[in-house]
């Protein structure tokens, strides 16, 4: 029969299923296979924070999106375009973000009485005609496996725990991808199960028989190449960019690398990997808490490694008073947030910007710390090489902020070569004559830094206040507001040493929408798309939150409105207000989710043709 | 691959090597209070360092927070004053990223067995090659006189008017029971004594705990005085010498035997016992180890003194270097730029 052959820009596909169904696994395929094929691509994780909660259930549902395009593609896709729904739930939870008219691969066999019953659905959805503005496919998937296994002798055990990968097939079919990206992976991650190797490529080329010769599908979509710059390419989750980040800093510094970490979702995949490069060189520490897991970064910091601790939220709060500790003694260390919905407990699995204000403030006494924030997960890999050079040039701990959203999903990234990036400098003192640990280079303001082990230069430090210039104790009043003001300056500095902010868009105007961290992707669409439709705004995106870019508070000044959209009430909007006393307009979203481009994009219509100022 | 720590590292110590107890005085007031029992093991510390035949570069001390963190601005060494209770977390990262140094943490019983006991039991699980000295003196002391974990029941301090309710922990069995390889105590009346074990802890391999009884005169004076005083210890303490019975009393006239899994004393001079009847202490006999750090808190018991085990085991630091190295040996030193490539890219 013949096919239609439709292009498309860009296009949202979700798998979903319960959390044991392998979604996260077919999803990270899909994703890296449209990469290969040449799209831009920026997927999201969602999954629940039970590790295998009860089968069936609406809050066990475990998804991947990936959204893939031709161009811009800076979000994991407001509307899903594709949803494959291995249970009844995961179709019920997932339905208001489907696109009317879109299309359901459904697993009838998750659609039984039992898992209707727990979706809390009175009749199936696929037989009831409540999905008929929608293109359903309702497939017995065992079935379909059974039938192209044919004569092979594959324990039925294996049958079930292939769907998600028969999923996946009709999911290649109906977009035109190629297969070999996955039967190559299948072959290298079950190398020498040939049984289990044998069942997942059938399981792949029975999906794919299934959407070509049963003909249900009638189109078949093409999403052009994108003109990405030539080079290497791969996916990369934020995670394991900062870890790439922290081992190649280490190289390009010259330093032995140690990280000491506590585990915690959703940074665990930092340590993870970490814990695997040990050919590299990498020392790290699983530290019996999150207090322990800086506190033998600092250790090591003081014996002269690039040291790191990660973290999220709850464990940032356990790490303040050592944090403090940091700022006194004026050592380098990077310490990543990667920020989850909190207080407290709070949603562990979800991404909120809310750690920013606990970033600046959130230590007793004046403890000034630089802040950056990764914009997307392949931004993650350059932020931590300038929280390495910071830190080491200015020895002092830094802030990285991440978060769930972007720690987790991926992106391509074009690798970069080692040998072509840029050398990061540790200073460590040479002149044995007249060390003191406290006497400071003049320009950066950088206290002099001697490591155990350099003959003649044997010095205490610690928490007390210490003397300027010699690093005696000293409880003397006069002394301590000096070094109050000297700590504070040598942070402030920092603004000399990184670029300045650029405005996207007109240069001054009506309508300024400054975002930071994972919100890039969203405020960059948005701003894309109301731009394309003759809007006039600019856009500003910042990385650098501690000291802000020297640039920021004049380019404020050049804006009737600015407007900031964050995943917290309002904390750089405060932030801003604060030291440049200019009204801010707040986008504020708490759902545990990253905003939709979409969601951006309607407010700020409004507010461009009404001249409306709150919302 | 080198990194420019080694190198400045390699770099050889250019100064004499030949060390007095003075070359580790610096120029800076000693201000604890006259008669502190910290002073005590100051002396022996510093006396100690130049037998160990240890560029003093090398040396670090480490502390926390109480009368005991002040104890590396004594010592002409590197030196970190840290905060309540993480100086073992700071040692450990310092030990396992640099095991060229020797490391000696400086703690108190508030900063070691309150604030700071998860960091203790653990870095004694790990057995980081750490020097431990614990000052116990049975109270709080910087905060001016509060009951502490090693504080007995019923103790009058300004925070237990009517006497603490709490039993302490006894950090030598607690050391043991966390996995310690090398757990010791002493008490700052006899330096000599001191520094012998300071020594037995600097040449163990793994973590070192010597627990050291130290009075606080301002609030908790002469709470060890029947353990330290030279007219009573004799009879209330047994000091434990290795391959040796276990001999005490001031005329040396009482000894230790084990009825059933018991000690118990025996008089030696009623004919009824005589020294081959009595234990033998082995310091490597870690069930041993046990029942004598149980007999601290009996009072028909003498309380031990000296090293109650010495065992060996790898320790972490050495741990963390065999992987690194056995990883390099077997799959060849990591490529950067191949890890960055991943497991799958592509070409555009």
């Amino acid at each position: 029969m013949t096919k239609i052959l439709e292009h498309l820009e860009e296009a949202t596909i979700r798998f979903a299923g319960d959390s044991g169904d392998g979604m996260q696994l077919v999803g990270t395929q899909f994703s890296e296979t449209s990469g290969f094929a040449g799209n831009e691509v920026n997927t999201f994780p969602d999954y629940p924070s039970e590790i295998r909660a009860p089968e069936g259930t609406l809050y066990g549902v475990s998804a991947f999106q990936v959204h893939f395009g031709t161009h811009n593609i800076h979000t994991s896709g407001d509307l899903i375009d594709v949803l494959v729904a291995m249970n009844a739930s995961s179709l019920k939870v997932n339905m208001n973000n489907l696109k009317r008219g879109g299309i359901i691969i459904a697993n009838t066999e998750g659609f039984d009485a039992r898992n209707l019953g727990l979706a809390k659905y009175s009749a199936n959805p696929l037989e009831d005609g409540s999905l008929q503005d929608y293109e359903v496919h309702a497939v017995d998937m065992t079935k379909e496996i059974k039938a192209e296994f044919g004569e092979l002798d594959i324990p039925s055990k294996l049958i079930g725990k292939v769907k998600n990968i028969f999923s996946l097939g009709i999911a290649y079919w109906l977009f035109h991808r190629p297969l070999e990206p996955t039967v190559n992976w299948i072959n290298k991650k079950f190398k020498g199960k040939d049984d289990v190797i044998l069942a997942n490529v059938h399981a792949l080329r029975a999906g794919w028989n299934y959407a070509e010769k049963k003909g249900a599908f009638q189109r078949q979509y093409v999403v052009d190449r994108s003109p990405l710059p030539p080079g290497r390419y791969r996916s990369i989750t934020g995670n394991e960019a900062v870890a790439l980040g922290l081992v190649v800093a280490a190289r390009k510094a010259n330093l032995p690398l140690f990280l000491g970490s506590y585990p915690i979702t959703p940074a665990t995949d930092i340590l993870h990997a970490i814990s695997g490069y040990k050919k590299y060189g990498v020392k790290h520490l699983q530290a019996e808490d999150e207090i322990a897991g800086i506190c033998s970064a600092i250790g090591a910091a003081f014996g002269g490694s690039l040291a790191a601790t990660t973290t999220s939220g709850p464990g940032l709060s356990l790490k303040t008073e050592a944090m403090g500790l940091a700022v006194m003694v004026e050592l380098p260390l990077i310490i990543v947030d990667v920020q989850r919905a909190g207080p407290s407990t709070g949603l562990p699995t979800k991404p909120e910007q809310g750690d920013l204000l606990m970033g600046m403030f959130g230590r007793h006494g004046e403890a000034p710390m630089p802040i950056l924030a990764a914009s997307g997960s392949a931004d993650c890999f350059n932020i931590t090489l300038e929280a390495a050079r910071i830190a080491l040039k200015y020895m002092t701990p830094v802030l990285l902020l991440s978060d769930g959203y972007i720690g987790q999903a991926s992106e391509p990234w074009k690798i970069p070569t080692v040998t072509a990036l840029p050398d990061i400098k540790p200073y460590f003192t040479k002149e044995q004559e007249g060390y003191a640990p406290y006497k400071r280079d003049p320009e950066t303001l950088r206290r002099l830094w001697a490591i155990p082990g350099f003959e003649g230069m044997e010095h205490r430090i610690g928490g007390l206040e210490k003397e300027d210039g010699s690093g005696n104790v000293s409880s003397e009043g006069v002394n301590h507001e000096k070094m109050v003001h000297l700590r504070q300056e040598k942070i402030n500095r920092i603004a000399n040493d990184i670029p300045d902010a650029v405005v996207e868009g007109e240069q001054s105007g009506d309508l300024l929408m400054l975002s930071w961290g994972s919100t890039y992707g969203a405020a960059k669409t948005a701003y894309e798309r109301l731009r394309a439709k003759g809007h006039t705004l600019s856009f500003l995106h910042l990385r650098y939150l501690n000291p802000f870019p020297k640039n920021l508070g004049e380019i404020l000044t050049r804006f009737k409105r600015v407007v900031v959209p964050e995943l917290n009430l309002g904390q750089l909007q405060w932030l801003l207000q604060a030291k440049y006393l200019k009204p801010v307009t707040g986008i504020n979203k708490m759902q545990g989710k990253p905003f939709k481009s979409s969601e951006l994009e309607e407010k700020l219509e409004r507010m461009l043709t009404q001249k409306e100022v709150l919302v | 691959m080198k990194t420019v720590v080694d190198e400045l590292l390699e770099r050889p110590h250019a100064g004499n090597l030949v060390y007095t107890a003075k070359d580790f005085k610096p120029a800076v007031d000693v201000r604890w209070c006259a008669g502190c029992g910290a002073i005590s093991v100051l002396s022996p510390s510093q006396r100690l360092m130049p037998d160990l035949g240890m560029p003093k570069e090398k040396i670090v001390y480490v502390s926390g927070i109480g009368c005991s963190g002040r104890f590396p601005y004594y010592m002409e060494t590197y030196g970190f004053h840290s905060i309540h209770g993480r100086a073992l977390a700071i040692a450990s990262g310092l030990k396992i990223a640099r095991p060229d140094l020797s490391v000696w943490v400086v703690t108190g019983d508030g900063d070691n067995m309150s604030i700071g006991g998860n960091h203790f039991i653990h870095t004694c699980r790990r057995n980081v090659d750490l020097n431990i000295m614990m000052f116990n003196n049975e109270v709080y002391s910087l905060t001016k006189g509060q009951y502490s974990p090693t504080s007995h029941r019923g103790q009058i301090t300004k925070s237990s008017p009517l006497g603490a309710l709490d039993d302490p922990f006894n950090p030598v069995a607690l050391a043991l029971g966390s996995g310690a390889t090398f757990v010791a105590r002493g008490h700052d009346k006899d330096r000599n004594q001191l520094q012998q074990l300071l020594k037995r802890a600097y040449e163990h391999k793994g973590v070192s705990f010597i627990e050291i009884y130290t009075n606080c005169r301002i609030f908790n004076d002469g709470a060890f005085d029947l353990y330290t005083n030279a007219e009573t210890r004799d009879n209330h303490t047994i000091f434990l010498e290795h391959g040796k019975p276990l001999v005490f009393g001031k005329t040396r006239n009482k000894g230790i035997i084990m009825d059933g899994y018991t000690p118990r004393v025996v008089n030696l001079d009623q004919g009824e016992h005589s020294v081959s009847d009595l234990l033998i202490h082995n310091e490597k006999d870690s069930t041993l180890a046990f029942i004598l750090a149980n007999m601290t808190y009996s009072e028909d018991l003498p309380r031990p003194m000296g090293v109650l085990q010495a065992i060996t085991r790898a320790p972490y630091e050495e741990r963390v270097v065999n992987q690194i190295q056995h990883e390099i040996v077997t799959k060849g030193e990591g490529d950067l730029q191949q890890l960055l490539q991943g497991e799958s890219n592509w070409l555009v």
